[in-house]
This record gives structure tokens, C-alpha cells and sequence, in this order.
């Protein structure tokens, strides 16, 4: 998993930059404004906190860097490349090669085993059947779960769902990892296992994190910056000194 | 996303709601089943009946005539066909030319004469045509008493049922039973005919003699000049047809047949004769008509164009076939409208399933683009999923429709048999049908699965990931 520190952008350059973005829902005569002119840079590497109460927009904000959304109007472009120029098609290529996605509820796909549910992203992309055994094998040893690959989610608990959902999010190695509410879910003691992996991916990868949380505790804890929304708009940003940096794990793995 | 992959995960995803999907695939595999059954159906009557329309000889011959025939020479065959000069007498090379062309299978002249039959010293005025050979397989011998001319020189004769009733004084009177051709046979079998016949002898002047004649209109007629000579012959019966006289068609049109070849070496004299006779510079025989019997009844056009070429009049039944074909593409296209009706109502429980699926999976499908999935990925598992249920469906049905024809054709045959009917097998599933059916299922359901998959490629991820 050395790529991500090769083909990252060197720290300090915008790996996410945000222009005026909007994103307007049209209800009836109403118009929810969930995302209202947000500007905002990302350097590569970062680790980043979405901050802000429940319908504030950070979802929206995400799903639109995500490439699972279009905006209403603004931009966003990542690694340089404006989203709202891509096609379907390449905005499907570029979630699949640049963006891993993990969710509060895990969304693995119930009737799949763990095993099968990791190896869906190289399926799409296609890549070598003889590989994705041993690909998949070691994401899953990764996040603690080799000996569970042939359960399906329901057998899980919910720590260990999202870990697999953490290992599926990695497997086609992105540059970015988004993580919208990832201990939503879970008990604190759980939720910090969560954490403690997606630090170590960006710390030791060099992977962008932009994780959306409602918890300002957690988000000091992991984060190097804090944003704020509310009501879709950014009401703050803040350099944070992560309690938990330089990670107690750096330089133990390979 | 790579073809086994794709394959591979519908077939996950079907095994996954199977007792949905295993429902709609019955579905298939009953329309499936019907078409097959109602167009093997249609196949098989067709067989059937063209092979009893062949075993007839009605379909499969076309009666060859000269044009010099007497009701046409000098009127309509001068304004018509060629001049009587480039007419062509039809004759033993003829004969063979003819039966030379391709998917002919034989050219028989068809000789036939009135003559007397002695049967114990009584003399009987009969009809005589002569048969060849491939003429046992003719349908109105089914049913004979007795057996076939042992060879196509023996001297033998087979007796129609009436004139057997003749022969033995057996007179019917009209409305009374009709007598079995079983009660006929034992009193004649093996018993012996007398026939008196006049035969013709062509007298072939040498050829030095023929080379000195200086003028060769008279020279031809010199050349054929024949006598007759009162002759008897003596022949066996070895077989009593059972054939209703009214039914009897083309060249079973007698009282008594002939083995062919020992017709032709007795040279009988012929009605034709006379005045064929004069056409004859190289004294082979010649014949007032040839019977040609053709490999495939659909040849029969093509033959009878290429035998009008060499100058000939040519007759058949092949209009009567026309319509018999024209009759079962209806019964076909019929046939084949009803089976696919049941397909049709097939596709729509496909349609069903799969919008069904989509309503279940919209979070699945949500997730599946989320991590990279595109469109066309989520187009082509809809695809997959609904071209395999058509597949196995398809497989099922054939299976299930060639069941279905095997209980009816057993059925029917028990019935026939209680009838005291021969049996027949009149139900045929062909390698194309097979093919045919199991392809057709599938771009129904490939069809069928075109909108479920569009919608499912369209959904958008982020509606479908926000409800839990
Ligand atoms: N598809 C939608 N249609 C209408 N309103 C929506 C839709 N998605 C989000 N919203 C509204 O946009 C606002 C922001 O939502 P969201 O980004 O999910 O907030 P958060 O993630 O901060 O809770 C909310 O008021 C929500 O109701
Ligand atoms: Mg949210």
C-alpha cells in the first residue's frame, strides 16, 4: 500500500479545492439551500473535520466531493480536475480509483460475505482475477478480519462492520478517503477502534481524510482542522493539534 | 466489468431471492415450452403429412407426355410450343436423359394396355398398366394381401380388389358390405392368369440398306415398319390389393399390374403406337408418356421446367402442394402467434421481477455505485440477471415442451391403437427448434429486462443511500 505516499500530491498543494459551491433542493415552492456558497481549500494529506448539527450540510458537502452528487452551482475540483466537467461515466471511474467512502450505517451489501463485499470495487475495476484473492485477504488482515472474510455483515458486530467497510473503502487504493459519520454508530470504545485505523491511514499513507462528524471531541482528538457549517454555509475553520498525533502505531506496520 | 464477473454476480443475486426468481423463470420456461410444443406440433403434422402426400406418389411425380400428343399436334402445340419439327419423340434415350437430371430419382414409361385375361378358361376385358419397382412403397398398396413381384421380370401380376372380385363371380351389389380383400385372397393367391396380348415387332432395315435410300421421309418409314404377332403369356397372382377403385390415382390407375420391365420386353402393342412408331429411326422404343418420380416434391417445379426445355409436355399435381405448404405457414404462423403469446405474458413477470428487484435493492444498488460502479456496470448485472433467468427459463421449456409432445404423441397413439390404426409420429422437436427457442427466450428477457435496467442505472446514489 505504498502508492498513496508516491502518487499523492506533495503535501501543502490543494488536493480538494471548493468554489462557491452550492447545492440547492427544490420542494415544491421552497428551496433548501443544503449547501450555500461554501469556499474552502484541502491540502493533500490533510486530515479534516467536517463540524456542524444535524441538516447543516456537511453530507451534502462530502457526497458532492464524493462525486455522487453534482452541484448546483461552484465548483469542486480534486487533484486539479473540475467534477462537474467529468462525465457519468468518469465521475463512476473517478469514486471508484480516487475516493473510498464509509458511512454511519457501513452499507455492506447484506447478501454478500465480507470477502465478497471487498472484492466489488476491483470487480469494477476490473482487475485480475488471480490478484484479488490475495488483495482482498490482505485488507481484510489489515482491519483484524481474517478470520470472518466468509461471514456476511449480519453475523457482525457493528465495529467489525465497519472495518470491513473501511477495508472495501481502501482496496482499489484512493488517494481519498471520506468518511461521513463513521462512529455515528458505534460505542465510544468501538468508534475509537474506527478512528484509530483511519488515522493510521493517513498518517502513514498520506491519505486526504475529510470525515463529516457532529462530535467536536472526536474531531479534536483525530483532526488537523476543524470546519464548521451551519444552515450550508461555512461559519468556521480552525488548526487543530490532534491529540493523537504521531500516531503510537507510525513505523510499527511493514 | 468483465463478462464472468458479471455473470458470475447475477447469478449470486438470482440464487439470492430464488424462490422469486425460480417463479418467474417457470414463467419462461411454460411460454417457452408452449411455443415449443405448438410449433413442434405443426412440425410434426407437416412431416406426416407430407410423408403420406410423398408415400401417395400424387406429390412426388410428374407425368411426361410428347408434344406430338394427338389432341394437341397441329393446333394449340403449333402456336403454343415449338413447331412440330423441333418436338422431340420420347424415347428410350429420352428416357434416360431425363433421368439423369438432378433429384431425379426414376423415369418409368408408363405402359398400359387393354387386353384379355384368361382365368379358368373364362376371358375377362381388362385395363393392364405396368409398375416399377419403387412402386411397393406406393400407399395404395397398404394393406395388400399377398406380396409385391418378387422381381421386376417375374411374371407376375397384382389384382385389383374388384377385378379379384370378378375373377371369382363375386358381383356387389350396391349398398351391400364390402367384402374383405382377406375373404379374396386365399381362392387366388398363387394361381395363374393366361394373357393374350398383341405384340409389335419393329423390323430395323441394316444399316447399308438405310445408307442407299436417297430420300428420308420415306426412308424413316421404311426404317419402322412393323408387324403384329398374337402372342399368350402366363402369370402368377401373387397379391390382391385392397384399394377402392374410386381412390385410385395416376399410375395405379388399373385393374392389374405389371412388373415393368417384363412389360416393356414383351412390347405390347400401345395405343401410341401407331403413330409414334413412324418417329422411330433408330428402333428404341418409345413411349406416349414417361413417369418421373422426384427425390423432393418441392423439385418438382424445377424438374418439370428443365423436362418443357428439352421440348416436352410435363403434368403434376404440384399446385395441390403449393396450397398444402401454404396451408401450414398459416397453421405455422398461427401456432406460433399462440406460443408466443404465453412468452409474451412470460416477459412481463420478467419485467416484474426485475422492477420488483430494483424497488428491494435501491439501497444495494446506491452502495454498488457509491464505491465506483457505473452506470453501465449497474445496466449490465440488470442485463445478466434477466438474460440468465431467460436462459434457464429457455432450457427448462424446451425440456418441458418436448415432455408435453411425448405424453400427447404416447396419448394419441394409445387411441390410434384402440382404433386399429397404425401408429404414427406426428410430433418432432428439431436441433433449430431446440436452438431457435432457447435464443428467443433470451432476447425476450433481454428485452425484457431493458427498462428495469435503465431505471436501475439512472437511480440516483445519494436518494437511495439516504433512506435506511
Ligand atoms: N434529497 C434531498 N431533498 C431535499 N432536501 C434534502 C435532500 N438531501 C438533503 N436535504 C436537506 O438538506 C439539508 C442538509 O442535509 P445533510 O447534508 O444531510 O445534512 P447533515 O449531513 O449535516 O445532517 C437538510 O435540511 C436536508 O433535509
Ligand atoms: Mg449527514
Amino acid at each position: 500500500m505504498d502508492r498513496h505516499t508516491d502518487s499523492s500530491l506533495p503535501n501543502g498543494a490543494p488536493a480538494i479545492r471548493i468554489e462557491d459551491l452550492c447545492r440547492h433542493y427544490h420542494m415544491g415552492e421552497t428551496v433548501i439551500r443544503a449547501v450555500d456558497g461554501v469556499s474552502l481549500d484541502v491540502r493533500g494529506g490533510a486530515f479534516v473535520a467536517l463540524l456542524g448539527s444535524s441538516g447543516s450540510g456537511k453530507s451534502s458537502v462530502l457526497n458532492l466531493i464524493a462525486g455522487l452528487d453534482r452541484p448546483t452551482s461552484g465548483n469542486v475540483l480534486v487533484q486539479g480536475r473540475n467534477l462537474a466537467q467529468l462525465s457519468r461515466e468518469e465521475l463512476a471511474k473517478y469514486r471508484l480509483h480516487t475516493v473510498g467512502m464509509v458511512f454511519q450505517s457501513f452499507n455492506l451489501i447484506a447478501s454478500m460475505t465480507l470477502a465478497e463485499n471487498v472484492e466489488l470495487p476491483m470487480r469494477f475495476a476490473e482487475v485480475d482475477r488471480a490478484k484479488r484473492d490475495g488483495l482482498t485477504r490482505e485488507a481484510l488482515a489489515r482491519v483484524g478480519l481474517q478470520a470472518r472474510m466468509n461471514h456476511r455483515p449480519s453475523e457482525l458486530s457493528g465495529g467489525e462492520q465497519q472495518r470491513a467497510a473501511l477495508a472495501r473503502a481502501l482496496i482499489n487504493r484512493p488517494q481519498l478517503l471520506l468518511a461521513d459519520e463513521p462512529t455515528g454508530n458505534l460505542d465510544s470504545h468501538t468508534g475509537t477502534e474506527i478512528m484509530n485505523l483511519i488515522g493510521e491511514f493517513n498518517q502513514q499513507f498520506g491519505m486526504t481524510v475529510v470525515m463529516v462528524t457532529h462530535e467536536r471531541a472526536l474531531a479534536e482528538r483525530y483532526a488537523q482542522r476543524l470546519i464548521f457549517l451551519a444552515d450550508g454555509k461555512l461559519v468556521g475553520d480552525e488548526a487543530n493539534a490532534p491529540a493523537v498525533a504521531g500516531f503510537a502505531s507510525q513505523g510499527e506496520h511493514r | 466489468m468483465k463478462l464472468p464477473d458479471l455473470t458470475g454476480l447475477a447469478l449470486r443475486n438470482l440464487r439470492e431471492s430464488f424462490l422469486r426468481n425460480s417463479l418467474t423463470t417457470v414463467g419462461i420456461a411454460v411460454g417457452v415450452a408452449s411455443l415449443v410444443a405448438m410449433l413442434s406440433l405443426g412440425i410434426g403434422l407437416q412431416e406426416l403429412a407430407s410423408r403420406r402426400l410423398v408415400k401417395s406418389g400424387l406429390f412426388d411425380t410428374v407425368v411426361v407426355t410428347s408434344r406430338r400428343d394427338l389432341r394437341n399436334f397441329g393446333r394449340e402445340e403449333e402456336r403454343n410450343g415449338p413447331a412440330p419439327g423441333e418436338s422431340r419423340i420420347l424415347d428410350e434415350p429420352t428416357r434416360q436423359a431425363i433421368e439423369r437430371l438432378p433429384n431425379v430419382l426414376e423415369a418409368s414409361p408408363d405402359i398400359r394396355f387393354i387386353t384379355e385375361l384368361r382365368y379358368e378358361d373364362k376371358p375377362h376385358l381388362t385395363m393392364i398398366a405396368a409398375l416399377p419397382d419403387s412402386a411397393k412403397s406406393n400407399d395404395a398398396f397398404d394393406g395388400m394381401q399377398g406380396k409385391f413381384f418378387s422381381s421386376d421380370i417375374a411374371p407376375e401380376v397384382v389384382l385389383q380388389k374388384a377385378f379379384a372380385e370378378e375373377l371369382l363371380g363375386k358381383t356387389r351389389t350396391p349398398g351391400a358390405a364390402e367384402i374383405n380383400v382377406a375373404e379374396l385372397a386365399p381362392p387366388l393367391l398363387g394361381k395363374e392368369l393366361t394373357m393374350r396380348y398383341a405384340q409389335r415387332e419393329v423390323a430395323i432395315q441394316p444399316p447399308l440398306a438405310r445408307a442407299e435410300n436417297p430420300s428420308g421421309e420415306e426412308h424413316d418409314m421404311a426404317g419402322a415398319a412393323y408387324s403384329v404377332i398374337s402372342r399368350e403369356q402366363k402369370l402368377k397372382i401373387v397379391g390382391i390389393a385392397d384399394l377402392d377403385p374410386e381412390s385410385m390415382r395416376g399410375p395405379t390407375r388399373a385393374r392389374v399390374f405389371l412388373p415393368l420391365q417384363l412389360a416393356e420386353s414383351l412390347h405390347v402393342m400401345q395405343p401410341a403406337d401407331l403413330r409414334e412408331i413412324s418417329q422411330a429411326a433408330n428402333g428404341q422404343p418409345v413411349y406416349s408418356s414417361v413417369n418421373v418420380r422426384v427425390k423432393d416434391p418441392k423439385d418438382v417445379q424445377t424438374i418439370e421446367d428443365a423436362i418443357k426445355k428439352m421440348g416436352f409436355n410435363t403434368f403434376s399435381i404440384l399446385d395441390a402442394s403449393r396450397g398444402l405448404r401454404q396451408f401450414f405457414a398459416v397453421l405455422y404462423a398461427f401456432l406460433a402467434i399462440f406460443g408466443s403469446l404465453a412468452l409474451a405474458v412470460a416477459s412481463i413477470g420478467i419485467v416484474n421481477t426485475l422492477v420488483m428487484a430494483i424497488l428491494e435493492r435501491r439501497r444495494e444498488i446506491g452502495i454498488m455505485k457509491a464505491i465506483g460502479a457505473s452506470d453501465g456496470d449497474v445496466k449490465k448485472l440488470f442485463f445478466a440477471e434477466a438474460g440468465a433467468m431467460g436462459i434457464l427459463g429457455g432450457i427448462v421449456g424446451v425440456g418441458l415442451g418436448w415432455a408435453i409432445g411425448q405424453v400427447i404423441n404416447f396419448g394419441t397413439n394409445i387411441y390410434l391403437r384402440k382404433q386399429e390404426l397404425p401408429p404414427e409420429h406426428f410430433w418432432s422437436v428439431p436441433w433449430w427448434l431446440v436452438a431457435f427457442a432457447i435464443l428467443f427466450a433470451f432476447g425476450v428477457s433481454l428485452i425484457s429486462g431493458l427498462y428495469p435496467a435503465g431505471r436501475a442505472a439512472r437511480l440516483d446514489p445519494v436518494q437511495a443511500l439516504r433512506y435506511e
